[in-house]
């Protein structure tokens, strides 16, 4: 093929363009929404009250008991805000990808393939929405909450584990954005699915590990690793024991486990584009 | 062709029309369940830290969060139903086209969404509570009279639901866009009707509030019929006048909106 003759150049220069084409689109989708003001005000606003009413729910759960699952509120509010501040960074580069499966049934994902520019880039930055800011927003207001309230001997470390939970966290919910646009290729209709692991693994995250079924914190540590988003290294932070009998090192591991899935969703989205054929009428 | 069943057309119409989607529905069938358990867990810790919180045990707990996931998309407590079509239809001018048709417009939209709820109870609904009944112990009623009640009281809450968003979809007629409206309409639904947490579960005065208001009549008046944590007569009656006064509330707004409507000659 081609693109392996040309050796190892080329897969730096197709990121590079992509990036490039991603950031034009959502310029320009950003320029158009910009057109009606108040309609974004009012969006953007929606959103953060749609998302923190996800809080309010803990916070009325914390008005009748004083731990859940032996977490205090400051240390649920640590969990929420990483889990909600990486997934609202996903969220906000990726979140219109569910609308592939319109495109797959209408048949306008050919004038994607004919541009001149990566389809993933264009999918991506289609009807790029500002509005999702709103949610980043609120996460990261929870997680300045919980950092000023929580009791931690910081240490070097723990203060640089931050910013890395949320840029892995935010790749790896990335990776599931595209693995479940790829599986729309499959199954066009179902786009619902993906919901189950975006905004249902977001919700799970949110809360301490030690309330769920093994099994389940089983399938989320080893199967689909949302665990290494948040809950893993944010029990190192927290000094907690994971409920799984795992090494301490595993709680650094999160950039390893999100270049993996981005990786994997790499070859799912371009499997599943090679299986599409249009929709013939 | 009789009044009566010009409605129950629209109605199976309604019924046929979202039953054609099965794989759209196998979704979210499947996300109503992975949601139902990751509730479910929530609710046991919380169960388990005050027992008795609400008035419901754990089975009661449970049960509550898969009835939420049944009822959620059949009573449409997060939006998804006729709304957008009609509020598009006024936007568009279309509405004109329905107004001088020889049916009611509030019938006509209340008969097409009475039949995608029945679908959506039928496929969305039976579904989850069978994979919570697998996965967590309920405390579902035995007696048919209470699973009788608990079906009327879902009738009740699809028309409750069904006439708080006639309103919202005329707000249309001021906005053109009714889609902020809309937005705060399922978020105030979503929290207000019990779906994230039991109505009962919420402190003093805000408890108070959420309970007195129209969206209780979607989760958390079936919910306690079919836990058997109400007396059935009661709740029908809280259902019934706030589905007549939000009705009579949509039929004004609908006549103030018409004299609105400017149809264009040509």
């Amino acid at each position: 093929m081609a693109e392996t003759a040309y050796g190892g150049a080329r897969p730096y220069g197709r990121i590079r363009e992509g990036l490039r084409a991603y950031r034009l689109i959502t310029a320009m989708w950003i320029r158009s929404t910009m057109a009606y003001r108040a309609s974004f005000a009012m969006t953007t606003l929606g959103n953060f009250a749609a998302t923190a009413l996800d809080f309010v729910v803990i916070l009325l759960m914390f008005s009748r008991i004083d731990a859940l699952g032996g977490y205090q509120l400051p240390e649920v509010a640590f969990l929420y805000g990483l889990s909600a501040t990486a997934f609202g960074l996903a969220d906000l580069a990726l979140g219109s990808m569910d609308r592939l499966g319109r495109r797959l049934r209408d048949g306008t994902l050919d004038t994607l393939l004919v541009r001149p520019a990566p389809v993933l880039a264009q999918v991506a930055a289609d009807r790029f929405a500002v509005r999702r800011l709103g949610r980043l927003v609120q996460g990261v207001c929870v997680l300045g909450y919980a950092l000023s309230a929580l009791d931690i001997a910081w240490t070097p470390l723990k203060v640089a584990m931050i910013p890395l939970m949320l840029l892995s966290g935010g790749a790896i919910f990335c990776s599931v954005f595209v693995v479940g646009a790829a599986f729309q290729f499959v199954a066009q209709d179902a786009s619902e699915v993906q919901n189950s692991f975006t905004y249902g693994g977001q919700t799970l995250l949110q809360y301490p590990p030690s309330i769920f079924a093994k099994e389940l914190v089983r399938g989320v540590t080893f199967v689909l690793p949302l665990a290494f988003v948040n809950w893993l290294p944010a029990l190192y932070v927290l000094g907690r024991p994971y409920p799984l009998d795992l090494p301490a090192w595993v709680a650094f591991t999160p950039p390893l486990v999100a270049a993996g899935c981005c990786a994997l969703a790499g070859l799912a989205w371009r499997a599943g584009l090679r299986s599409y054929r249009s929709t013939g009428s | 062709m009789g009044t009566g069943r010009l409605y129950a057309a629209v109605a199976a119409g309604g019924f046929r029309r979202y039953a054609t989607y099965r794989t759209a529905t196998a979704a979210g069938v499947f996300t109503n369940t992975v949601f139902g358990v990751i509730l479910a867990y929530t609710y046991l810790a919380l169960w388990q830290e005050r027992p008795h919180l609400g008035g419901y045990d754990e089975a009661q707990a449970l049960t509550y969060v898969w009835i939420g996931q049944a009822l959620l998309v059949a009573v449409s407590v997060m939006g998804g139903g006729f709304e957008d079509e009609l509020m598009e239809r006024i936007r568009t001018g279309d509405i004109a086209i329905d107004l001088y048709r020889p049916a009611d417009l509030q019938l006509w939209w209340l008969a097409g969404d009475l039949g995608r709820a029945l679908f959506q109870l039928l496929a969305r609904g039976v579904a989850p509570m069978v994979a919570g009944v697998l996965l967590f112990p309920l405390a579902l009623p035995t007696r048919p009279l209470t699973w009788l009640a608990f079906l009327a009281a879902v009738t009740l809450a699809v028309v409750v639901s069904f006439a708080i968003r006639f309103l919202v979809a005329l707000s249309a007629f001021w906005l053109l866009d009714g889609t902020g409206v809309a937005q705060i309409s399922w978020i105030t639904a979503t929290f207000c009707s019990g779906m994230l947490l039991p109505l009962n579960v919420f402190p003093g005065a805000l408890g108070e509030i959420v309970r007195a208001l129209p969206w209780a009549s979607l989760i958390q008046a079936p919910a306690d019929i079919l836990l058997g944590a109400a007396d059935p007569l009661p709740v029908f009656a809280r259902q019934l006048a706030w589905a007549a006064a939000l009705l009579a509330a949509g039929r004004m707004l609908q006549s103030v909106a018409t004299r609105r409507v400017v149809v264009q000659g040509g």
